[in-house]
């Protein structure tokens, strides 16, 4: 009896683990295409991950003043996962006219 | 302003005059030299800025032409050795050259404030003036497509970093 209780007992950390690590948690591609984050305007949870796909020969940003700041170089990938929910507009440092807008919503 | 407005005009005018002359469209190797003049002459521009400027927004912004001008000349050189292109140095890279000497001698007894002011007014009439003529001139004569894209991908960043100089001159005043 007591061998197979602590297997079960194993058994359920696991499952645990499982329920509560990434659950639902989503990875969102936001494209950047000749200085324009697209879709500039996307909707997220706390704990999705934002990827940004820069085709542009440039490095940019994704930037929130006082906030994160994530570099991009030229033809790579970067991404950031949200931590807190709200309404979080962000730029680029070396183009500060690129601008795009996620709606963060609690877990 | 009014000064450098006429004088980025005059750019322009610079640009269409020697071609439309002749009768004849730019080649490929001219608007490949023109368009790599263009960069070199806003990177050297830029370190200028670099060097002179105690502002932060304006050393800030001289850097970022300094890194999207040259990534994009590396484009324009590797393009044109894929292509098996010459640039071909002509009048139009020629006059930009000299404008550009005369304006970073200009440019160079300024200092502080007034230095800032008179880059990136500078910078606002320089940028407007090459995307005059790649929209008018350099794009629409542009016979490889390779080329056509490029000079299209140059125009929007350069139409960012004009966006961007009209707001750090706006900041300035």
């Amino acid at each position: 009896m007591l061998p197979g209780c602590k297997s079960f007992a194993i058994l359920s950390v696991v499952l645990g683990a499982i329920g509560s690590v990434p659950a639902h948690a989503e990875t969102i591609r936001v494209s950047i295409d000749k200085l324009v984050f697209s879709p500039a305007n996307i909707s997220a949870k706390v704990g999705d991950t934002i990827e940004w796909v820069n085709d542009d020969i440039l490095a940019h940003t994704a930037t929130v003043k006082g906030d994160w700041d994530v570099m991009i170089p030229a033809k790579k990938n970067a991404s950031y996962v949200l931590k807190k929910a709200g309404d979080v507009e962000y730029y680029c440092r070396f183009h500060p006219n690129m601008k795009g807008h996620i709606a963060v919503a609690p877990k | 302003m009014f000064v450098r407005l006429s004088a980025a005009l005059a750019a322009v005018s610079l640009l269409a005059t020697p071609v439309l002359a002749q009768g004849a469209k730019p080649t490929d190797p001219q608007i490949a030299h023109i368009a790599y003049t263009a960069g070199v002459i806003d990177v050297t521009a830029a370190k200028q800025a670099i060097e002179k400027s105690k502002n932060k927004e304006v050393i800030a912004f001289a850097k970022d032409m300094v890194r999207d001008h040259e990534a994009v000349n590396v484009q324009a050189l590797a393009l044109v050795k894929k292509l098996k292109v010459t640039p071909e140095d002509n009048d139009t890279s020629r006059s930009l050259a000299k404008q550009a000497a005369e304006k970073q001698k200009e440019l160079a007894k300024l200092k502080g404030a007034a230095y800032d002011k008179a880059y990136v007014a500078n910078e606002v009439a320089y940028h407007k003036a090459v995307n005059g003529a790649l929209q008018t001139l350099l794009i629409p004569s542009a016979s490889n497509a390779e080329l056509k894209s490029l000079l299209e991908t140059g125009l929007k960043i350069f139409e960012g970093h004009q966006q961007h100089a009209e707001h750090v001159a706006a900041d300035l005043k």
